[in-house]
C-alpha cells in the first residue's frame, strides 16, 4: 500500500511546484488581494468607530468638552461604576430583559405557529396569508405605532372598547407604568412574527415529505409527529431564528421612543433609549458609549449562552 | 420599451419633451440668485409653522435676503441643535427655548447680541419683561432676544370658588389653603380642588422661588434644596397631596384634563397662556363663563407671587456667515406689530409690552392675569445641566408625591444628585479660575 501512495504524494507537491499551481504564499496574496476592500470597508467603518468609542467610554466627554475639548478628562472605569450604582440604568437593563425574554419566546412562538399554520394541507389562500402575515414587518414602525397608539387610547381605543364587551375594565394601556410594557411587547410580536414566520415556512418545506409518510405508517398522530419530526428537523432554524430575534430585541429602541418615550415612570426605558438619552439629548457621550459597551456585552454572553444551549440539546 | 403599455410610453415620452424646459428653469433661478443671500430659520412647533406667514413680508422688505425657514418637532429639537452645532451645520438664526441658551452659550453656539442691542433702533431692552429679559443673559452677556413670553398661573372654576364663599382666587398662600379646603369640603372624597401634574418640576421650583430659594448656591456650584426656604415651600406643594386637595396623578393618569376641569373632577389647575385658546376651543359653550385666570398666590400676599420666567427666544448662531442680514430678521420680527401677528397666529404671548398694550391684550379677561403675573417672574439659575436637574426635581417630588418618601429624604437626594450632576461644572470653573490666577501672577 505504502509504496503506491508515497509516488502519488510524491508527485503531488512536484506538480505543485509547476506553473500551473501557486504556491502557497501566492495563494494567500490573492486572498488578501480580494478581500481586501471588504476588510477596509469593516476597518473603516467598524472597528475604527468601535474602538473609538471604547475609547469615549473611559472619558467624561460632554458638552463642556464641545466647547473646548481640553475639558474632556480621562476617568476610566468611573463611567461604567457611575452606571452600575444608578438606578435609573438597572431599571433600563431589566426592562429590556423583561422585553427580550417575554417578547422573544412570545415572536418566536408566534412565528412558527403561523408557519404551522400557513403549511397545514387545508389551508388554502397560502399566499395572501403569507403576504398578509409578512406587512406588518416592512411597514414604517413610526406608522405603525401611531396606529397601536390609537388602538390603545383608554378611552376611545379598539382595545378597550373589546374588553367591554366582556365587561371588562378599561386599561390605561400606555399609562399604567405595569401595562405599558406588555403594551410595547404586543405591539413588537406583532410588527415582527412575520419575518420568522418566513423562515420557519422556508425551513418546514425542507423537512422531506418521506418522514411523515413513514411515521404515518407507523401510527404517530399529528401531536407526535410534531415534537419527534417537525422540531428536530426544525433546529437549525430555531437556532438562526431564536439568535437573530434575541439580538435584536436586546436593542430595543424605535417602539418605546415612538409610543411612550420611556414612561410612564421610566417602565419602558430600554437601555438603548437611555444610551440615546444619554448621548444625544443631554450630549453625555461619555456615559453614552459606556452604555452602549455594556450592552455589548449582555447581548455577547447572551448569544453564546444560547449556542452552548442547542449544542447541549443535540 | 415596446413591453411598456401605450400610456406609460406617452407619458415617457411627454416627460422627456419637458427634460429641455427644466433645464432652462434651472438656470434661471440659478442666476436669480446671484447677490441674493439666504438665511436659515429654525423654528419650533407650532411657532415654526407660522412663521412662515412673518417671512414673506420680510423678504418683500429685503428682496436681496430670502429665509428658508425649517420647522423642527420640540421633543427633538434639543438633540438636533446639539448635532448641528457639533456638525457645524447651525441655522443662522433659530428659535431657542430660554431654558436652554446657558447651555448653547456655554458650547459657544450663540453670537453675543449686546452691542447689536445697543446700536438697534428697533430693540429697546426697556419694553420688554424684566424676568424674561434676565433668561437670556449668560454671565451678563445677552444671547437673545426674547420671541414670545411664556409662565404659569392658576386657572380655576369661579363657580365652584363662588360656592365655596370666594368672589376671587386669595393671593396668599395661607388664604389660598384655606379656600381650597372650603371647595373640598363641598366636592368630597372623590373629586379633589388642584391638578398639580405630579410629573412636572414647575409646581415645586416656582413654590420655592417665590420663598427665596435659590435652587444652586455656591455660584451654582452645588444644589440648594435643602435650603429652608426649598423646604418650606416643598412642605406646603407636598400638604395639597397629602390633604386630598391635588390628585397623586400625572399627565398621563388625566386623560383628558379639560373634561376632567369641566366635571369638576378638580376646581383649579397651574399651567400656561396656551391653555386660554385650548380651554375656549375645548369647553362648551355653556362653561365659557365658568372659568378664570388669576396670578399666582405668593407666600406673604400678592407681591410675593412670583411665576417662571419662560418662553422662547430668537438667537443668532455664531457661526453664521451673514449676521447683518441675520440681525435684520431677528430686528423684524421683534417689531411689535409683527408681535402682534404672532400672537394672532399663535395665541403665544408677545414679549413687548407695547404690543400688549396697543393690542388690549392687557385688558382682556383671561389674558391680564398673565399681563400681572409678567411682572413678576423669576429665571431659573442660567446653568447649561438646567434641564437635567429639573428632570431629577420630577424624580425624586415624585418620590414623595407618589411613593410617601419624607420630604427630608427626597430633597437630601435630590441635592445629592445635583451635586453629581454639577461635579463637572465645579471642576470646569475651578480650572478657569487657576488658569486666569496664572494669567494675573
Amino acid at each position: 500500500m505504502s509504496t503506491v501512495i508515497t509516488p502519488t504524494a510524491a508527485a503531488t507537491p512536484s506538480s505543485a511546484a509547476g506553473r500551473e499551481k501557486p504556491t502557497r504564499s501566492e495563494d494567500n496574496r490573492a486572498g488578501w488581494f480580494f478581500i481586501a476592500p471588504a476588510l477596509v470597508l469593516i476597518g473603516v467603518f467598524f472597528f475604527l468607530p468601535v474602538g473609538g468609542s471604547l475609547l469615549l467610554s473611559i472619558t467624561d466627554f460632554d458638552i463642556y468638552a464641545i466647547a473646548d475639548p481640553r475639558n474632556a478628562r480621562v476617568v476610566w472605569l468611573r463611567n461604567y461604576i457611575d452606571l452600575l450604582s444608578n438606578p435609573v440604568f438597572w431599571t433600563a437593563v431589566k426592562n429590556t430583559f423583561y422585553f427580550a425574554l417575554v417578547g422573544g419566546p412570545l415572536t418566536v412562538a408566534t412565528s412558527l405557529g403561523a408557519a404551522l399554520l400557513i403549511n397545514a394541507r387545508i389551508v388554502k389562500y397560502k399566499a395572501f396569508f403569507r403576504t398578509v402575515f409578512f406587512i406588518p414587518f416592512v411597514t414604517t414602525l413610526v406608522a405603525v405605532a401611531i396606529v397601536w397608539r390609537y388602538l390603545y387610547h383608554p378611552q376611545y381605543g379598539f382595545l378597550n372598547y373589546m374588553l367591554g364587551w366582556f365587561g371588562l375594565g378599561p386599561i390605561e394601556w400606555l399609562g399604567d407604568p405595569r401595562w405599558a410594557m406588555p403594551s410595547i411587547i404586543l405591539m413588537a410580536v406583532w410588527k415582527n412574527f412575520g419575518y420568522n414566520m418566513l423562515i420557519f415556512l422556508a425551513g418546514l418545506q425542507n423537512i422531506p415529505g418521506e418522514l411523515y409518510e413513514a411515521s404515518d405508517l407507523d401510527g404517530a398522530g399529528p401531536l407526535r409527529q410534531f415534537w419527534h419530526i417537525t422540531l428536530p428537523m426544525l433546529a437549525p432554524t430555531f437556532l438562526f431564528v431564536g439568535v437573530i430575534t434575541m439580538i435584536g430585541y436586546f436593542q430595543l429602541f424605535a417602539e418605546p421612543y415612538v409610543m411612550t418615550s420611556g414612561g410612564p415612570l421610566r417602565s419602558t426605558t430600554s437601555l438603548v433609549l437611555l444610551m440615546y438619552e444619554e448621548g444625544f439629548r443631554w450630549w453625555r457621550m461619555g456615559v453614552a458609549a459606556a452604555v452602549a459597551f455594556i450592552l455589548f456585552l449582555i447581548i455577547l454572553a447572551w448569544t453564546q449562552l444560547q449556542f452552548r444551549l442547542q449544542r447541549e440539546g443535540r | 420599451m415596446t413591453a411598456l403599455p401605450g400610456g406609460l410610453r406617452a407619458r415617457l415620452r411627454r416627460v422627456v419633451r419637458l427634460l429641455p424646459l427644466l433645464a432652462v428653469a434651472a438656470c434661471n433661478i440659478a442666476s436669480a440668485d446671484e447677490g441674493v443671500v439666504t438665511l436659515r430659520f429654525w423654528g419650533m412647533g407650532r411657532e415654526g409653522e407660522v412663521v412662515a406667514e412673518l417671512i414673506k413680508d420680510f423678504e418683500r422688505e429685503n428682496p436681496n435676503i430670502r429665509v428658508e425657514s425649517q420647522q423642527i418637532p420640540w421633543t427633538a429639537a434639543h438633540e438636533k441643535l446639539l448635532t448641528a452645532h457639533v456638525g457645524r451645520s447651525t441655522p443662522d438664526v433659530a428659535q431657542l427655548g430660554n431654558t436652554w441658551i446657558a447651555e448653547f452659550a456655554a458650547i459657544g453656539a450663540l453670537e453675543s447680541l449686546d452691542s447689536l442691542v445697543a446700536s438697534s433702533t428697533e430693540i429697546n431692552r426697556a419694553s420688554y419683561f424684566d424676568g424674561i429679559w434676565a433668561t437670556n443673559v449668560v454671565d451678563n452677556t445677552l444671547f437673545g432676544v426674547p420671541w414670545y413670553v411664556d409662565t404659569r398661573l392658576v386657572f380655576y372654576r369661579k363657580d365652584l370658588l363662588a360656592q365655596a364663599g370666594y368672589d376671587s382666587l386669595p393671593q396668599s398662600w395661607a388664604e389660598w389653603l384655606e379656600a381650597m379646603r372650603a371647595i373640598k369640603r363641598n366636592v368630597g372624597d372623590r373629586r379633589y380642588v388642584i391638578f398639580l401634574p405630579s410629573n412636572e418640576w414647575m409646581q415645586p421650583v416656582v413654590f420655592g422661588m417665590q420663598k427665596g430659594a435659590t435652587l444652586l448656591r455656591d455660584d451654582d456650584r452645588y444644589g440648594d434644596f435643602r435650603s429652608p426656604e426649598f423646604r418650606e415651600a416643598f412642605d406646603f406643594y407636598l400638604s395639597m397631596y397629602r390633604e386630598g386637595l391635588a390628585p397623586a396623578m400625572g399627565h398621563n393618569d388625566v386623560a383628558n384634563a379639560y373634561q376632567e376641569f369641566e366635571r369638576g373632577f378638580f376646581a383649579m389647575w397651574i399651567t400656561g397662556p396656551w391653555n386660554m385658546g385650548e380651554f375656549k376651543r375645548r369647553l362648551a359653550p355653556e362653561s365659557q363663563s365658568l372659568w378664570g385666570t388669576a396670578p399666582l398666590p405668593g407666600p406673604t400676599g400678592a407681591a410675593s407671587g412670583y411665576s417662571n420666567a419662560g418662553g422662547a427666544s430668537v438667537v443668532l448662531f455664531r457661526n453664521s456667515r451673514y449676521k447683518e442680514e441675520a440681525w435684520k430678521l431677528i430686528e423684524f420680527l421683534s417689531r411689535p406689530e409683527q408681535q402682534q401677528r404672532f400672537y394672532e397666529l399663535t395665541g403665544s404671548l408677545p414679549a413687548r409690552k407695547e404690543t400688549w398694550e396697543r393690542s388690549n391684550l392687557a385688558e382682556d379677561e383671561h389674558a391680564r392675569a398673565f399681563w400681572l403675573q409678567l411682572q413678576r417672574t423669576r429665571a431659573l439659575p442660567a446653568v447649561p445641566e438646567i434641564e437635567t436637574i429639573m428632570s431629577r426635581v420630577i424624580e425624586y417630588s415624585e418620590a414623595s408625591i407618589r411613593g410617601n418618601a419624607p420630604a427630608a429624604q427626597s430633597l437630601t437626594g435630590l441635592d445629592a444628585a445635583v451635586d453629581r450632576i454639577l461635579e463637572k461644572r465645579r471642576w470646569v470653573l475651578d480650572r478657569e479660575s487657576t488658569a486666569s490666577a496664572e494669567q494675573q501672577r
